[in-house]
């Protein structure tokens, strides 16, 4: 019913696959709730993860590197019935593009951005990101990235986002009901989705071993949910790690 | 000719120089007198050396003249600066209770003295020496009491009681210079970059988004203290680059909206400017130059952004380029703009400067001039955002209409808008997007793009807020003609070569190193201008001083 004409041209077993059959199952229940699928608007930046929205037949907008946040922030002032939802990879989001980011959780706008963080630079063949491992070995670091990657779950919480929380491409039904909560949230919402590259960064074998669902508790506590992004025992938590609800942007209009 | 009169008023930053300017200009104005007031100031807050240059006669005045007849001194400085100027026949009223000066034709206002008698706070200092300036105009002091009333409303008494004190002290201790009497109606004291946004408003914006950029930063302004009135969502993002990404957005969801910056700014934007080229998405940018490169001058003028307007953003596509020169002419390119903009799908820009954007100019704006255009809608089954049609524009549709999907799409793309990577179709679709050109040649064909004063084998060039300086300074002048050109993108090459071909001589006047305007003509044309006035200091063209150049050039 979502499909496009559109061949798709990901790697067999990328985690984008995961993404997306997350993301149609989400807006088709969410459509039969009552949030109409003409009222859906996807956006996307530059990589792999971008061409999610070729296969997806509902409103989008196809934006640059990085410019995720602001067309999506123009679309709700312009009609804030809308449920505008951002597709981005490590690279654009936390890179190319963090100052968006950064302010769109400050403004507390009611968008919905979904990171497809497989930390590394697929679609230009393979070079470190912001979430890359330290000694990442890509085309453009061939003795190993020297930079320490950085955890941009805490920079979302410190930045003021209302709703932060962490899936799994392999947790497709899981992830689904990440993406419905995270587009019900009134006011800034970030799912960051954990998600192999088969091709330059294939982190299944790794994902699946330590990936666990956290019970989620204290949703509002942001102290405590600086800390459970950090992990522990050498497990990646999924799941909400933090909600509140305060005044969205657009309705200071 | 009727004699034209400058009041010069000076001071430091944060003495309210620019109010007081308003003050006199709207005193003027609402005699019926043509005024312009240029405000300059550095870049700083408080502190260096601020000055307003009110300008005014009983004919039309386009650009404000350096001669002065009184000069107002809010600190010494400004009398050192500004005596050269001043006219044989001249006054300078300067507040005694800070300074002493040597002038046989000074007027001391002890202004301490008559703030603590009119028991008024200290910022309606400058109020008294608007009265002893109403006194030596020759005019009776409700005249400027009326004018306190019309900019400071239920505020107006205690400056109004300064003033009056003031008033009466010159009255009994000196005679007035001139001799003003009310000419006509009052007209509309106003910048370039007000009418920018009326015009807009206008036609239907209803999001305007900028980052904060001097000289385009009164726009925001402007408009950020209208939203309410006026039903706008006035947006500051947290760079340039976010300001014409939210734009595209909000256009992309139906709402016409414009975004203001100046070249530093811009250069930031192109990104996002190719972008509503590729995704034929319609959005304004009004780009104010300032002096560059890079930070350049940020508080002075200058007219060298036009290359890189006519050239910003990467691969090809249709724009509109336009650049108004007078606060009017604002006013109705920016409306027509954003019409076209919105009719055509292409993105424009909307070229201003220093001078047109913050200088004060009293204008009659026909407001009924300016209506909202239509924009092509879909109506129909299977929608295609970027449907080829015979003149290359896709009808509009946007999200939240039912059995509808939009797509807009930065990569080349098919009808549907969905990225395609072979040959036929990326040459289909280039083709597509510049099978618009001629029909916005044809319609731009039928406006004002270039505007002609006067009759002459002398013919003189120039655009933008030049034309104001040339207005003046071909006053005078014989067998002179004046060509303004107005649109830069598409370029009015018929209506400019049937200007230039017959001319003696072409003079190009702008305010930039290389002759851009000249340089243009030349390319679309093949006709060389003969002789280039470049200014680029940072100031206008003084009227006097172009004038004597151009004598030079007309004998």
């Amino acid at each position: 019913m979502l499909d496009t004409n559109a061949k798709i041209t990901w790697c067999p077993g990328c985690g984008n696959f995961g993404i997306m059959n997350a993301v149609k199952q989400a807006i088709t229940e969410m459509d039969k709730e009552g949030i109409k699928k003409e009222n859906f608007v996807l956006a996307a930046g530059i990589g792999c993860h971008a061409k999610i929205i070729d296969y997806i037949n509902v409103n989008s907008y196809y934006s640059l590197h990085g410019r995720v946040p602001p067309p999506l922030t123009g679309m709700k002032l312009a009609n804030p019935d809308l449920k505008v939802i951002g597709f981005s990879g490590d690279g654009d989001s936390y890179a190319e593009g963090i100052a968006h980011l950064i302010h769109s959780a400050k403004r507390n706008t009611d968008i919905t951005m979904i990171i497809h963080d497989n930390e590394v630079f697929a679609l230009t063949t393979g070079q470190f990101t912001p979430t890359s491992e330290k000694g990442f070995k890509g085309k453009s670091s061939p003795r190993g990235s020297v930079e320490e990657p950085i955890n941009p779950l805490k920079i979302m919480l410190a930045s003021g986002a209302s709703f932060v929380a962490r899936g799994y491409s392999g947790k497709a039904n899981h992830l689904k009901e990440l993406i419905k909560r995270a587009v019900k949230h009134k006011g800034f919402s970030l799912v960051e989705v954990m998600q192999p590259c088969v091709t330059f960064h294939n982190t299944y074998q790794e994902l699946n071993k330590k990936v666990s669902e956290m019970k989620e508790k204290d949703l509002d506590n942001l102290e405590k949910a600086m800390e459970k992004v950090n992990g522990f025992n050498g497990k990646i938590p999924i799941g909400v790690f933090y909600q509140v609800q305060k005044q969205v942007f657009e309705d200071h209009f | 000719m009727a004699s034209i009169h400058t009041i010069t008023l000076g001071g430091k930053a944060g003495q309210g120089v620019k109010a007081s300017g308003k003050v006199v200009g709207e005193l003027l104005n609402e005699l019926g007198y043509n005024v312009v007031i240029l405000d300059d100031y550095p870049s700083l807050i408080s502190g260096g050396h601020n000055f307003n240059r009110v300008t005014f006669s009983e004919e039309k005045v386009y650009a404000a003249y350096k001669e002065t007849d009184i000069l107002i001194a809010l600190d010494k400085n400004t009398v050192e600066k500004h005596k050269k100027d001043l006219k044989k026949e001249h006054y300078i009223i300067f507040d005694s209770s800070v300074f002493q000066i040597e002038d046989k034709n000074s007027i001391g206002i002890p202004a301490e003295e008559f703030m603590k008698k009119a028991d008024v706070p200290k910022r309606m200092r400058n109020s008294s020496f608007a009265g002893a300036l109403c006194y030596l105009l020759g005019l009776d002091f409700d005249k400027l009491s009326h004018v306190f009333k019309l900019i400071f409303k239920n505020k107006a008494e205690p400056n109004v009681k300064i003033a009056k004190l003031a008033y009466n002290y010159t009255k009994e201790n000196y005679k007035p210079l001139l001799k003003l009497k009310k000419k006509g109606k009052a007209k509309k004291l106003t910048t370039g970059n007000e009418e920018i946004a009326e015009g807009a408003v206008k036609v239907g914006m209803e999001v305007y988004i900028a980052y904060p950029m001097t000289p385009s930063s009164s726009i925001l302004h402007y408009l950020a203290k209208k939203a309410p009135d006026y039903g706008l969502k006035v947006v500051q993002p947290e760079n340039e680059i976010s300001v014409i990404n939210m734009g595209l957005g909000s256009a992309y969801a139906g709402k016409r909206t414009m975004v203001g910056t100046s070249g530093g700014g811009f250069a930031l934007m192109q990104e996002g400017f190719s972008l509503a080229g590729m995704s034929e998405n319609p959005i304004v940018v009004v780009e104010s130059q300032r002096a560059g490169p890079s930070s350049g001058v940020p508080t002075y003028t200058c007219q060298a952004d036009m290359n890189f307007l006519l050239n910003a953003g990467h691969g090809e596509f249709p724009r509109i380029v336009v650049a108004p020169g007078t606060p009017d002419q604002a006013f109705y390119k920016s409306g027509e703009l954003l019409n076209l903009v919105w009719k055509y799908q292409v993105p424009a820009i909307l070229m201003a400067d220093k001078n047109l954007s913050e200088n004060w100019m009293n204008v009659v704006v026909d407001y009924k001039k300016v209506k909202k255009g239509k924009e092509k809608m879909f109506k129909g089954k299977d929608y295609k955002r970027y449907k080829i049609s015979k003149d290359g524009i896709s009808p509009l549709a946007f999200p939240g209409t039912k059995n509808v999907v939009v797509k807009s799409i930065s990569y080349e793309h098919d009808e549907f808008g969905i990225a395609i990577e072979d040959a036929e179709n990326i040459k289909k679709m280039q083709d597509k997007r510049f099978s618009k050109v001629k029909h916005i040649e044809k319609e731009v064909d039928g406006l004002e793009t270039i505007k002609v004063y006067g009759k002459g084998e002398n013919v003189i060039v120039t655009w933008g807020s030049s034309i104001g300086s040339v207005l003046e300074a071909v006053k005078g002048l014989n067998n002179v003609k004046v060509v303004q050109i107005i649109y830069l993108e598409p370029f009015p090459k018929k209506k400019v070569m049937a200007q230039l071909k017959k001319a003696k001589k072409i003079i190009g006047v702008e305010g930039n190193v290389t002759g851009q305007l000249c340089e243009l003509i030349a390319g679309k044309t093949g006709i060389k201008v003969d002789k280039k006035i470049l200014r680029y200091d940072g100031r206008e063209f003084e009227p006097s001083e172009l004038n004597s150049q151009l004598k030079k050039e007309v004998k």
